[in-house]
């Protein structure tokens, strides 16, 4: 949930998660947008269970996501129009 | 694309810490880089808002000191590298940096590591759901983008964020369901006499338990979580007493609160990978929150050129970094023939005093956050310790009992720590798991620190960089 008081929102944008559009804006990371959008599911563990944001300063790897097809730290990506992003949930279930 | 710099000194990290080292060198007379991963220098505790503010007057004193520090570096000489993530040290000394668009490469014949800490958390069933996140790392998503973690979350853990990241969720019109702390009154009380130095972090915490109050937050004393559940992410959170050594209480009576985020810490762990990549003798000092160098008064460790200030030296809290930073760049510049002794002598002269007292506050606090022995002995069996291998306590068991003795045999025995994480998150609570058993930690020993010093993206690693350059560190016996 975005603070409001006190803040000033950068332009909004739009980008995509698993062909879901998504609202952000200028200045906020991919995760914490996402997490705006009540969406907290970034990945599958090994075992497959869910994972999202955990350490939100790149360091636990847990929001990694693919941006225009590169790994990325959801938790450190800017959000920008346009960005699509691909989460690895379900993928890598063994 | 590869950047190359040279300087008298390269920062790394731009927290209190790194950035009041650059301050103090380039004061001196001293060609500074500081590299930071930031977009921004200001480390954790002084983060830079992504998002603008309009309102700078309510985001408090870290938010201005954060604001103090970014503009002192913007008026010095001062190069400052933001967004670049150091992967790789060499001696003499090189820093390999990589960006989302770049790479560089820095040379310097002093070296001065400010990295911080990264967050401890003991694991319960259910931590590694979506929803469930550091105490630490909350701040992070408060203070960077103005973000609550969820609109009705349970805080859980030890030490005084508790308290500063309850009071920024109500602050931000978030619902705070309950505080669940593992210590008592009586220990907050203990450490009051350190606390007199700094009356104005003694008033910031009483005005945060003042807001707790008037939104009629519980505030649970001596409890800790017995488990998070949910199907797609946290939906609840069980929490029950414990004792003095974190050992749930028998026949407790257990409280469910309905949430959708988490926020749960145990304390801070010094990053202290850098360092012992490039050989730098450490010690292992609980009070310090985990492995920390051996540094003489001034931040000088065992290997010549090589600095080391703030949190990543020993959690003491942003005023003793701030201090130490500087003190470790005066000293830089001394050791380089920058300033002469006598104008070195009487600049440390003021800080020394100052740092001690502000170190006596951090060690107060660090109390709050030690390593509870009952709290690691309560971890079920079936609970996930490595997050990144999903390797549970019962594997880890099992390797002890078949004579696993030194992390480097546990990570080949079961895989933990193996990870992307590479074994940030689980090391802390493996090791307390060997202490457990009669194992000192200085047998046992820390996760090697092997490149890249933090995570990253395969291709970023590319570039002109030559793989042969590499100079491992050994690892220990598998067998
Ligand atoms: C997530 C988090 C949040 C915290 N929030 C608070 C808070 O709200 N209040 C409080 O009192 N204390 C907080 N702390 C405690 C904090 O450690 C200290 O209070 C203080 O920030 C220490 O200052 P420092 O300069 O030693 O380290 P930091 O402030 O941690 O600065 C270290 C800097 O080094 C950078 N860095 C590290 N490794 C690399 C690398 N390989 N390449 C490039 N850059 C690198 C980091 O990005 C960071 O900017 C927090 C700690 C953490 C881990
Ligand atoms: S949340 Fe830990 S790396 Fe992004």
């Amino acid at each position: 949930m975005r603070i409001a008081a006190g803040v000033e929102r950068g332009p909004a944008v739009t980008f995509s998660v698993d062909g879901v559009a998504v609202a952000g804006h200028i200045g906020e990371t991919v995760g914490a947008a996402l997490l705006a959008a009540g969406w907290r599911d970034l990945r599958s563990g090994p075992g497959g269970g869910g994972r999202g944001m955990f350490c939100a300063i790149g360091v636990c790897q847990e929001c990694v996501v693919m941006a225009d097809g590169v790994v990325r730290e959801a938790c450190r990506l800017p959000v920008r129009d346009g960005l699509v992003i691909t989460t690895r949930r379900l993928r890598d279930v063994r | 694309m590869c950047a190359d710099l040279t300087a008298d000194l390269v920062v790394l990290g731009g927290g209190p810490a790194g950035g009041h080292a650059a301050l103090a060198a380039s004061g001196a007379g001293l060609d500074v880089v500081l590299v930071d991963e930031g977009a921004a220098p200001g480390g954790q505790v002084w983060r830079a808002p992504g998002v603008a503010v309009s309102n700078h007057a309510a985001l408090g004193p870290d938010h201005r000191a954060g604001e103090a520090l970014r503009a002192a570096l913007t008026a010095s000489k001062v190069r400052v590298l933001a967004g670049h993530r150091a992967w790789l040290l060499q001696a003499g000394f090189t820093v390999h940096a990589a960006a989302a668009d770049g790479a560089a490469r820095l040379q310097a014949p002093a070296l001065l590591l400010a990295p911080g800490t990264t967050e401890r958390v003991i694991p319960f069933p259910g931590w590694t759901l979506p929803g469930v996140m550091g105490l630490a790392g909350a701040t992070a998503l408060l203070k960077g983008n103005r973000m609550l973690p969820g609109r009705k979350v349970v805080v859980a853990g030890a030490g005084p964020l508790l308290v500063a990241v309850a009071a920024s969720i109500l602050k931000g019109g978030g619902t705070v369901a309950a505080v669940v702390d593992l210590g008592s009154m009586p220990e907050w009380l203990r450490g009051v006499p350190a606390m007199l130095g700094r009356p104005d972090l003694i008033l910031r915490g009483l005005g945060w338990r003042a807001l707790l109050l008037r939104h009629g937050v519980p505030y649970l004393t001596r409890h800790a979580v017995l488990r998070a559940e949910g199907d797609n992410g946290v939906a609840s959170v069980t929490v029950a007493p414990v004792d003095g050594d974190g050992a749930f209480e028998p026949g407790g009576n257990a409280r469910r609160f309905e949430v959708d985020a988490l926020l749960v810490g145990h304390g801070l762990v010094p990053a202290s990978e850098a360092a012992r990549s490039l050989g730098a003798r450490h010690l292992h000092v609980p009070a310090l929150g985990g492995w920390v160098p051996e540094l003489d008064g001034l931040g000088r460790s065992s290997i010549a050129g090589l600095y080391i200030a703030g949190d990543g030296a020993g959690v003491r809290g942003a005023a003793a970094a701030a201090l130490a930073g500087a003190q470790a760049g005066l000293a830089v510049a001394h050791d380089l023939g920058r300033i002469d002794a006598a104008r070195h002598t009487a600049e440390q002269a003021p800080l020394a005093a100052r740092v001690a007292r502000a170190a006596r506050f951090g060690r107060a606090m660090a109390a709050l956050v030690r390593i509870r022995p009952g709290l690691i002995a309560a971890i079920p069996p079936e609970a996930t310790i490595c997050r990144c291998e999903d390797v549970t306590r019962a594997e880890i068991e099992a390797a002890f009992d078949e004579g696993a003795r030194q992390i480097g045999q546990l990570k080949a025995w079961t895989r933990c720590g193996m990870g992307p994480c590479q074994g940030r998150f689980c090391g802390p609570t493996i090791e307390a798991l060997a202490a457990q058993r009669g194992i000192a930690a200085e047998a046992f020993g820390p996760m090697v620190a092997r490149p890249p010093l933090r995570p990253m993206p395969i291709g970023t690693l590319t570039g002109d960089f030559d793989p042969a350059a590499l100079t491992l560190p050994p690892s220990l016996p598998s067998s």
